[in-house]
């Protein structure tokens, strides 16, 4: 793939194509979501339709003793009540890697909320109500809910008879998955050290808390397959899941990418797809789930919580001399994607500094607790969170400015990763440190500046009215972090796009098809952009996203701009070339320049590299149409090896350096963040304004780890506190601040147009900025996300 | 039970409406309007914002039953309801809200004499926040818009030059999960730029 990448201002700046790909193109949905037509998963609607809910456990470790639904189904409006027992085939469980989760619980319930039974009915209520009359009796089992309790001895075994190809590397079966990284020799460096520093540090359970509901529609087809349209971010992840479990062949369960409403990985796992397909085939009847925000809480797995202890040491000169770390990462009842998020923890918890000697070791635990998995950021969030603090503990140590200390050590293009990994591309981590320092600090005191008296708005606590400016102070805080692009570890991470090139009203038009899950990201709206530079036209529809095209991947890692974007260019180069067969085949002979020249598609015609046009592209088409399906592949990456870690492991990495301000009312404990700066290196902005809004997005969501987003499972029940937006807090608009964006574009080589996936960099390094702000602010050591009033107060 | 009440300018009468059934859910599955979005149903996120007589609530938190004879906006008739709002000579300056009866005298024109006389290409099809909001790239998933969107344009209606404060007060109640809200701030402030321009151009 390297070597091909064209420039692309040779396309964009002779203004003939427009909206191609540099510029800040509209989304084309955009007039379709503000007049409240676009059709999200949820409203999706068939005549004669059915109204599907999810019974789910009330405890969180039991064996089922019975289920009785006789009650539930005479019902008057219910048409099917399903447990495990009325599953089609053999298949009963699934999973992302490690096929462990059951459709339906058998036998054991393993968390709070696993789905037990599956009610069809006219209404939405009568489904709930009939829900309600299924007895079930529970035998309930002790919890095991840290990893103390998971590893003691004799501790319940959360998955007895564990057969997965990882079960041979755990020291317990209550282990998903444990990857050491050894380089170096950590503890001989750590006699050069002048100060070293060491600490522990707990990330809380964070929720994607995506605004769409999980919600689909099933609809049985004549032919005794299914029409599923639902929201995910993988379809062919999500169809070779489903089928089996139907016992029916991949054709014969038609997949359709309906509106998704955010997903930041809440959707890589599937949630109600069999249910709704079990429920419609048994039926007959289309069959819509919709879950409500407490069941979406059960409904998707969650950032996986974390305890991480690090420590660090340097020379008095500020050089870091080794590091040793060990992250525990709860992975709940099911495994999902702990194997992968233990694989990006352990090999990115240096974070982006030189450091030649560590020790490193990274687990993921089977638990009651609720199941984790992807979530933005994936492992190496919480990395970010314990090895920033610990560099603001060593530059204060050493009397260093944390800035200087962190630009120091910075890794550079070139500098080996704790896995031996080089890294190949421009890798800015002390320049874009530097341009977020540089950035124009917020007024002191803004609350004083907006006329007579303090705007309590603008204040900690807010409209509460709580401070009028007595008892806040400021503090500034810094963080990077380093997160790789797309899957890693030798996964074959490849994806399709389907390019249709014809004369439409005299027109030459491109029609894009994938398979590639739209979440909000603005992946068509790139596509699009990508067609129009490609092949020189204007008009480009993008084909809805179904299982009738070749896999895309997933939505996910960042990845989706990179692959799916680098397939559809691919597809496109090959129909740009077929253009010009036929363009030489029809008038080669009129033109010179046919043959000897350069030649591109722009405007709608055939030109020379020069400018100079040879054809319109309607009359080299005319009444024929152009239509490739390619796959497309980046480089391929290795596993790691399972015992020292080494191998090169990851496709690319994403950097991003924040700057926070807060300010702190230390007599309540109330945190208002100021400003959230960030500056990010993007390699190249396919669309500035999508990149601007990916960024700001992920940087909030970093935020409200921060200071107020939490999970809170109980642990002595394991069951969850707080399922719903009353009680799990998202931050609001007046929870945000002005969030100044700097993006820096250093073309990776290796890339489609030199661009970096960036949907997750600006995640990282938010939290432990806030953090670090807050630290700076009060003079607390705050080990733990989020910060809540009673750690600031001491009460 | 049957409740009969207006929305976006048309007599609507649901049927069967079972007694703890929500505005909300009248809206999007008896009467196939489901631009207002269902993502938290508690009160808590905003995204089901409308106007009842005038006055932005949560749809999820009003029981279908509350609004008989009442005039329901959504997002669906928000591009008409901002027209006719205009055409009056809307509000300037100041708060002022919808009032009650004012709110009631309001009928949308129906979307399918547009459609037949063949002017909806001519007319813009979407009201100032819309637009802003396309135009300012603060729709990403676009699950919370249609909230965002109610509140926002009622925002401008009682205040058509809000400081960022105002604005932050105004849509603090409904949540963002995707764009971190900053051009959520332009786009509301891009609609009041342009509804100035063109106050003050008339007033030339």
């Amino acid at each position: 793939m390297a070597g091909v990448t064209r420039t692309p201002t040779h396309l964009t700046q002779g203004g003939k194509t427009r909206a191609g790909i540099g510029e800040s193109t509209l989304r084309p949905d955009g007039t379709l979501k503000v007049t409240g037509e676009f059709a999200y998963s949820s409203d999706m609607w068939h005549e004669d339709m059915l109204w599907g809910f999810t019974l789910r456990s009330t405890v969180a470790h039991a064996e089922i003793l019975s289920i009785d639904t006789a009650e539930a189904l005479a019902t008057p409006g219910v048409y099917a009540v399903l447990t495990y027992d009325d599953l089609p085939t053999g298949v009963k469980n699934y999973g992302l890697e490690i096929q462990d989760t059951p459709v339906l619980a058998h036998g054991k319930v393993r968390h709070h909320g696993e789905p037990v039974a599956l009610v069809a009915a006219d209404h939405p209520e009568t489904a709930r109500r009939a829900a309600a009359k299924i007895r079930i009796e529970y035998r309930e089992l002790p919890v095991v809910t840290d990893e103390a309790s998971a590893t003691a001895e004799g501790a319940p075994l959360i998955h007895e008879n564990r057969t997965d190809h990882h079960i041979g590397h755990v020291p317990h079966p209550n282990i998903v998955h444990r990857q050491p990284i050894i380089r170096g020799n950590a503890d001989e460096a750590a006699k050069r050290a002048d100060v070293i520093v060491s600490g522990e540090y707990v990330f809380g359970m964070q929720d994607q808390a995506f605004l769409g509901p999980e919600s689909g529609l099933a609809v049985p087809g004549e032919d005794g397959g299914v029409d599923l349209y639902v929201a995910t971010q993988w379809l062919h992840s999500d169809l070779r899941q489903i089928a089996p479990v139907l016992g029916l062949p991949e054709e014969k369960v038609r997949m359709t990418l309906s509106g998704v409403g955010g997903a930041f990985g809440g959707r890589e796992d599937l949630s109600m797809q069999i249910h709704a397909c079990l429920l419609a085939l048994r039926t007959g009847k289309p069959v819509k789930i919709v879950y409500n925000r407490f069941e979406s809480f059960f409904g998707h797995v969650h950032r996986h919580p974390a305890r991480l202890w690090y420590e660090h040491g340097a020379t008095k000169d500020g050089k870091l001399t080794h590091m040793k770390c060990r992250i525990v990462l709860d992975g709940g009842a099911y495994a999902s994607a702990s194997p992968a998020v233990v694989g990006n923890a352990s090999s990115l918890s240096v974070g982006p500094y030189v450091v030649d000697d560590v020790d490193i070791e990274a687990i993921a635990l089977y638990s009651n607790n609720p199941p984790c998995g992807a979530m933005r950021g994936f492992g190496a969030v919480q990395a970010c969170f314990a090895y920033e603090a610990q560099m603001d503990k060593l530059a204060a140590k050493l009397g260093l400015d944390p800035v200087a200390f962190r630009q120091l050590n910075a890794m550079e293009q070139g500098t080996l990763l704790p896995t031996g990994q080089p890294v190949d591309s421009p890798a800015p981590v002390a320049e874009l440190l530097r341009r977020v320092k540089a950035m124009p600090l917020p007024p002191e005191q803004q609350w004083l500046t907006a006329g007579a008296g303090a705007d309590v708005r603008a204040l900690p606590g807010g409209l509460s009215n709580t401070t009028h400016g007595e008892g806040v102070v400021r503090g500034i805080g810094y963080a990077v972090g380093i997160k790789n692009v797309g899957f890693s570890e030798g996964f074959d991470d490849y994806s399709t796009a389907r390019v249709r090139m014809e004369v439409i009203g005299g027109e030459p038009v491109a029609t894009v098809h994938t398979a590639m899950a739209e979440v909000g990201q603005g992946g068509i709206t790139v596509h699009a952009q990508i067609a129009r530079t490609e092949l020189g036209v204007q008009q480009v529809t993008i084909h809805p996203a179904d299982t009738q095209v070749g896999s895309a991947g997933s939505t996910s890692a960042s990845r989706q701009t990179y692959v799916t974007g680098g397939a559809v260019k691919h597809c496109c180069e090959a129909v740009r070339e077929k253009v010009l067969q036929k363009g030489r085949a029809k008038f080669g002979t009129y033109h010179p320049a046919w043959a000897t020249a350069e030649l591109l598609l722009e405007g709608g015609k055939v030109t020379t590299d020069g400018g100079e046009v040879l054809a319109d592209i309607a009359d080299v088409l005319q009444d024929e149409a152009i239509d490739l399906e390619l796959e497309w592949r980046h480089r391929p990456t290795e596993a790691f090896d399972l015992h020292t870690g080494q191998g090169n492991g990851h496709v690319q990495y994403s950097f991003a350096a924040h700057r926070a301000v807060v300010e702190v009312d230390t007599e309540l404990g109330l945190v208002k963040v100021i400003e959230l700066a960030v500056a990010q290196d993007v390699g190249k902005a396919l669309n500035p304004l999508s990149v601007v809004g990916q960024i700001q997005g992920g940087t909030t969501q970093g935020l409200g780890v921060a200071v107020m987003e939490e999970i809170i499972v109980d642990p002595k029940t394991a069951k969850v506190r707080n399922p719903s937006f009353t009680d799990y807090l998202i931050p609001t608009i007046l929870d945000t601040p002005t969030i100044p964006v700097d993006v820096l574009e250093l073309a990776d080589e290796h890339a489609p147009y030199g661009l970096r996936g960036i949907g997750e960099a600006p995640t990282l390094s938010s939290t432990p900025a806030v953090l670090a702000a807050i630290r700076n602010a009060t003079g607390l050591e705050l080990n733990k996300t989020p910060v809540r009033p009673e750690h600031l107060t001491g009460t | 039970m049957r409740v009969t009440f207006t929305v976006n300018g048309r007599r609507q009468e649901a049927d069967d409406v079972w007694e703890g059934e929500s505005l909300l859910y009248v809206l999007r599955e008896r009467m196939g309007l489901p631009g207002s979005k269902n993502a938290c149903e508690q009160g808590e996120c905003g995204s089901c914002t409308v106007r009842l007589d005038g006055v932005p609530v949560c749809s999820c938190l009003v029981a279908a039953g509350q609004v008989e004879g009442r005039d329901v906006v959504t997002v669906e008739g928000l591009a008409d309801f901002a027209r006719q709002r205009a055409e009056q000579g809307g509000c300037a300056g100041g708060v002022c809200g919808t009032g009650l009866d004012e709110a009631k005298r309001w009928a949308a024109k129906p979307a399918s004499a547009d459609a037949q006389s063949g002017e909806k290409a001519e007319l813009s099809p979407l009201s100032p926040i819309q637009q802003a909001f396309i135009d300012a790239g603060a729709v990403q998933c676009g699950f919370c818009t249609p909230g965002l969107l109610v509140a926002a344009d009622e925002l401008l209606e009682r205040n058509d030059s809000p400081s960022d404060a105002d604005i932050r007060e105004a849509l603090s109640g409904n949540l963002c999960r995707c764009t971190g809200y900053e051009k959520i701030l332009d786009a509301v402030r891009l609609a009041a730029a342009r509804g100035e321009s063109h106050t003050s151009g008339q007033g030339a």
